[in-house]
């Protein structure tokens, strides 16, 4: 999965949503099916105006997550309050969100027109202005007499989400709404729900398995796993510091090494002793396994000062498009097999070629320290 | 917070509730309708002579019967024999239709399904023009040998052709042109082809289609009734023990027997489609039909000759019934429609079965409709939902003439307080709404699966009330299907004779059982008169709704069309 590091660091002021005023909150929501235990003691705490994202794996709960917010299921137990009123067992109908799926569900047989304003009431008139409100907001003005089989996907999707708005909910519900487009037109619309959902200030839930859709839109990231929340944080935050091991493999790229805690914040990596961001909390001499970005492993083009340098092998080359991605073994790191991202620039710098050697450091502020050896993650 | 324990609800709204009413409602009256009725078989097979309580005795009384071994022996040799003609005429027919490009396809399928718009006893009337006593070409079965097994056997192919055919269009049409051309690039012949490719894939559907025949014929009346003189099937026995003989048990015991056949192919077709999954992966290349003129003459030779024989049988019952005196006086008369010189029922039956199958069209298509709809779309259907699907496979294992008998051991009850309904055309649309609810269902459901099962959850979303989204898109994008619903309960309450053969009464006579009794009192020419207004009332129904379909279509359904 490529993900531009750089783009993520732009955002960094991290803006915690959840310190604003509480409009939405889950507590301690459990769902099983059968056997299988699909969310377990949820909570959850989302702000008024907050765009968040619950990302995951296919399977790790997060579409049961959202029904049980749309009131599509009921949790086994917990408690779902959403603006000071209890929810957990309300029908859809009493409850206030919109939704958008990830087919759409577009009324075939009616017009863009009819679909905006199926949850309209009142007089023909206040309905038909709301509706040409809703298309030029999303920028549709000449498709409302069409049917929704004559849109393309994009169009198809922007009309869904029209819909959804057009009773003005307070919340916005949204299931892999771009996950049946293709990669360009996603791209577009991505930019698109975000503006429209910073310009109208509405609370929207989005799920989707696209960690690029989750960083890039969400004011807060929620990544799930084996119905479980795992990390909660912005994207700025669970880039940088992903706070368990499922984490750190699942968004982004990273190197997993095996090492040995020494002092209260220095480990063993290897030959090399290193001085940890923070200290780790285990025994001297247990086992703990360290996790660096490709990004913030540095590769010199001559021997440097710093005393943690070691040699490496270069053992692969891959163009990435904007970046370079090295392949390395490095026996001074236990024989570790690590990769590095580097720009064209410093590539030029560097001049390096495949079966050579090249001093490689790591930047061990960067480095994210995890109790136990296990380095097999994928 | 609430305890694990505690099983919660989610509240529901209140077209939720009144959804969820209705749908109990339905579930009632297919209890009423379906499983009291053959429960009520259950317990008259039980019972002795005279109306006392004799557990199994009866049972075995009757199976010990000499005459019910033979009518069983009977009615398996004239299915397995039926089955075996059948299944491969139709497998070319339906071959030659999918996978040639054969000039006129539509109108040979057309003919093909013609067979579906006539009672069984019609092609039994035709029979006995052609090959029987005073028959054209009774040379062909010397001494009414047509009367028995021969006629029995060709009847039963004509009225089951069309059904079988169905089953294997559907499985003869999927296929993957990438597998035909991978065994070609590895060298394999036509016929290699086909043991390998084309038969394995369609073995299901020739499975289905062997037990759909099989099943007719087992419990089919219509045909041995007329042409099938003393040769012993159990359908007629049965309706011999209670229409001639008024011997209720042993008529239950009987229809007991013929339910046997039909569950077992209920449950084997269960079996199937549970085993066939997706034959077909999303990315099957379409096949292209082959184009050889060889080919298509062979197979246009093949149809023509399947499907002439299909229009003889039907067409001899309609020629005789405008011909003077079959076969010595073939000048054309209308004499044969003036039912009043015959027995019968005459017009009266003609238009007590017009209104039989209007009304059974209206309120089965409206009941299944709304039972499909909230078994798969509500909710809440829950529990009641989950029955009434259960409930709604069942009439499909239920011969229509056990379904009738169980009506009159249900209804003609003293203690029923529906024993009012007994005698009235209410219990024949009743009867007949049951009798042919599985396929009705099954077609609605399929309709209904298509949509996008997320329009409620949006209509529940954006506050609009079930009723709404029924109303303004659920019914809309299945009129197709809707209109095929009423069709299909048209056609069959036109033609079915086996299930309210039971229950008519000199009031309610129906045309199809006017058919049946003008035949038995040897008025054939009128009783094939009678068959053919039947013929040309489903034929007429079929384009009417076609018609209708075809305009509603360009009207309503413009959104189906990409700009």
């Amino acid at each position: 999965m490529k993900l531009d590091p750089t783009t993520l660091l732009h955002k960094a002021p991290p803006t915690d949503g959840a310190a604003t005023r509480p409009y939405l909150t889950l507590a301690g929501i459990s769902k099983r099916f059968g056997q299988q235990q699909v969310l377990s003691q949820l909570d959850l705490t989302i702000g008024k105006g907050e765009f968040v994202c619950l990302l995951g794996p296919s399977g790790c709960g997060k579409t049961t997550l959202l029904r049980q917010i749309a009131g599509l299921d009921i949790p086994d137990s917990g408690q779902i309050v959403m603006d000071g009123r209890d929810i957990t067992l309300l029908p859809p109908a009493q409850r206030d969100y919109g939704i958008v799926f990830q087919s759409y569900a577009l009324f075939p047989n009616l017009t863009v027109a009819d679909n905006i304003a199926y949850g309209l009431g009142g007089a023909r008139r206040d309905k038909q202005h709301r509706v040409a409100e809703l298309l030029a907001l999303i920028g549709l003005d000449e498709i409302a007499g069409k049917y929704p089989a004559q849109l393309s996907g994009g169009q198809q999707q922007r009309v869904a989400l029209a819909r959804a708005l057009a009773t003005s909910p307070s919340l916005l519900l949204l299931d892999e709404p771009l996950s049946a487009l293709d990669a360009r037109v996603r791209e577009h619309l991505r930019r698109e729900i975000r503006s429209l959902q910073q310009k109208l200030g509405i609370t929207t839930i989005m799920v989707t398995h696209d960690q690029e859709e989750a960083l890039t839109m969400a004011d807060r990231v929620v990544v799930m796993n084996g119905g479980r929340i795992e990390q909660c944080a912005t994207p700025f935050m669970l880039y940088r510091e992903p706070a368990t091991r499922f984490v750190a493999s699942f968004v982004g790229q990273g190197n997993w090494l095996a090492a040995r805690s020494r002092s209260t914040q220095h480990a063993t990596l290897g030959d090399v002793s290193l001085l940890l961001p923070a200290p780790h909390g285990t025994a001297a001499g247990s086992g703990l396994t360290l996790f660096i970005r490709p990004e913030d492993l540095v590769l010199h083009p001559r021997w440097p000062a710093t005393p943690d340098a070691v040699l490496a092998d270069i053992t692969k080359l891959e163009l990435l498009g904007p970046i370079y991605r090295v392949s390395l073994h490095v026996p001074a790191w236990g024989a570790a097999n690590v990769v590095a991202d580097i720009t064209h620039a410093q590539l030029a710098q560097l001049d390096i070629s495949p079966q050579q050697r090249v001093p490689v450091s790591l930047n061990a502020a960067r480095l994210r320290v995890f109790a136990g050896e296990e380095t097999q993650h994928d | 917070m609430t305890s694990l324990s505690t099983p919660r609800r989610l509240a529901a709204s209140r077209d939720e509730t009144q959804a969820g009413a209705l749908l109990w409602l339905l579930l009632a009256l297919l209890v009423v309708a379906v499983l009291l009725p053959l429960a009520a078989i259950l317990g008259q097979a039980m019972l002795a002579g005279d109306g006392s309580f004799a557990g199994l005795a009866p049972l075995r009384d009757t199976l010990a019967q000499p005459g019910l071994a033979r009518a069983a022996g009977g009615s398996l040799q004239v299915a397995l024999a039926t089955t075996a003609l059948v299944l491969p005429l139709a497998y070319g027919y339906a071959a030659a239709l999918t996978r040639v490009a054969l000039p006129g396809r539509a109108l040979f399928r057309l003919l093909a399904l013609l067979p579906l718009l006539a009672p069984s006893l019609l092609p039994g009337i035709s029979l006995v023009y052609l090959f029987g006593h005073q028959g054209l070409l009774k040379s062909w079965f010397a001494d009414g040998s047509i009367y028995g097994f021969a006629g029995i056997v060709l009847g039963e192919a004509f009225y089951t052709f069309p059904h079988a055919l169905m089953i294997l269009l559907t499985a003869l049409a999927v296929g993957d042109a990438r597998l035909y051309e991978a065994a070609r690039t590895l060298g394999a012949g036509p016929l290699r082809r086909f043991a390998t490719i084309t038969l394995p894939a369609t073995r299901y559907g020739l499975v289905s289609a062997a037990m759909v025949v099989f099943t007719l014929v087992v419990t089919d009346f219509g045909v041995a009734k007329v042409i099938g003189g003393q040769y012993p099937v159990l359908a007629v026995e049965a309706y011999k023990q209670v229409i001639g003989q008024q011997n209720f048990p042993r008529g239950a015991v009987i229809g007991l027997l013929l339910l046997l056949p039909a569950l077992l192919s209920f449950a084997v077709d269960r079996w199937l489609q549970r085993r066939q999954g997706t034959q077909v992966s999303a990315r099957a290349q379409p096949l292209q039909p082959l184009r050889q003129p060889l080919v298509r003459l062979l197979a246009l030779l093949y149809c023509s000759a399947v499907g002439g024989a299909l229009l003889v049988l039907l067409g001899t019952a309609i020629a005789a019934a405008f011909i003077q005196q079959w076969p010595y006086q073939l000048s054309l008369t209308l004499q044969h429609f003036d039912f009043d010189l015959v027995d019968g029922g005459g017009w009266l039956a003609f238009a007590n079965s017009l209104k039989l199958a209007l009304y059974t069209a209206l309120a089965g298509t409206v009941l299944v409709f709304l039972g499909a709809w909230g078994s798969s779309k509500l909710r809440t259907a829950g529990t009641a939902g989950q029955l009434l699907h259960a409930l709604a496979m069942l009439p499909m294992a239920v011969p229509g003439l056990v379904l009738g008998l169980g009506y009159i051991f249900f209804f003609n009850h003293a203690a029923n307080p529906l024993h009012g309904l007994y005698g009235t055309l209410a219990i024949l649309v009743l009867c007949s709404v049951a009798h042919f609810y599985t396929t009705a269902h099954m077609t609605a459901r399929t309709a209904l699966a298509q949509l996008d099962g997320d329009f409620e959850p949006v209509a529940a979303s954006l506050k609009v009330p079930l009723w709404r989204t029924l109303w303004r898109v659920t019914l809309p994008t299945c009129l197709p299907a809707v209109l095929d619903i009423a069709r299909y309960f048209f056609v069959s309450a036109m033609t079915t004779v086996s299930a309210v053969i039971f229950l008519y009464t000199p009031d309610t006579v129906l045309a199809a059982v006017a058919v049946l009794n003008m035949d038995d009192a040897g008025d054939t020419a009128a009783a094939a008169a009678m068959a053919t207004l039947i013929v040309a009332s489903s034929g007429a129904a079929c384009l009417l709704f076609a018609l209708l379909s075809h305009c509603l279509l360009a009207r309503s359904q413009r959104w189906r069309q990409p700009l």
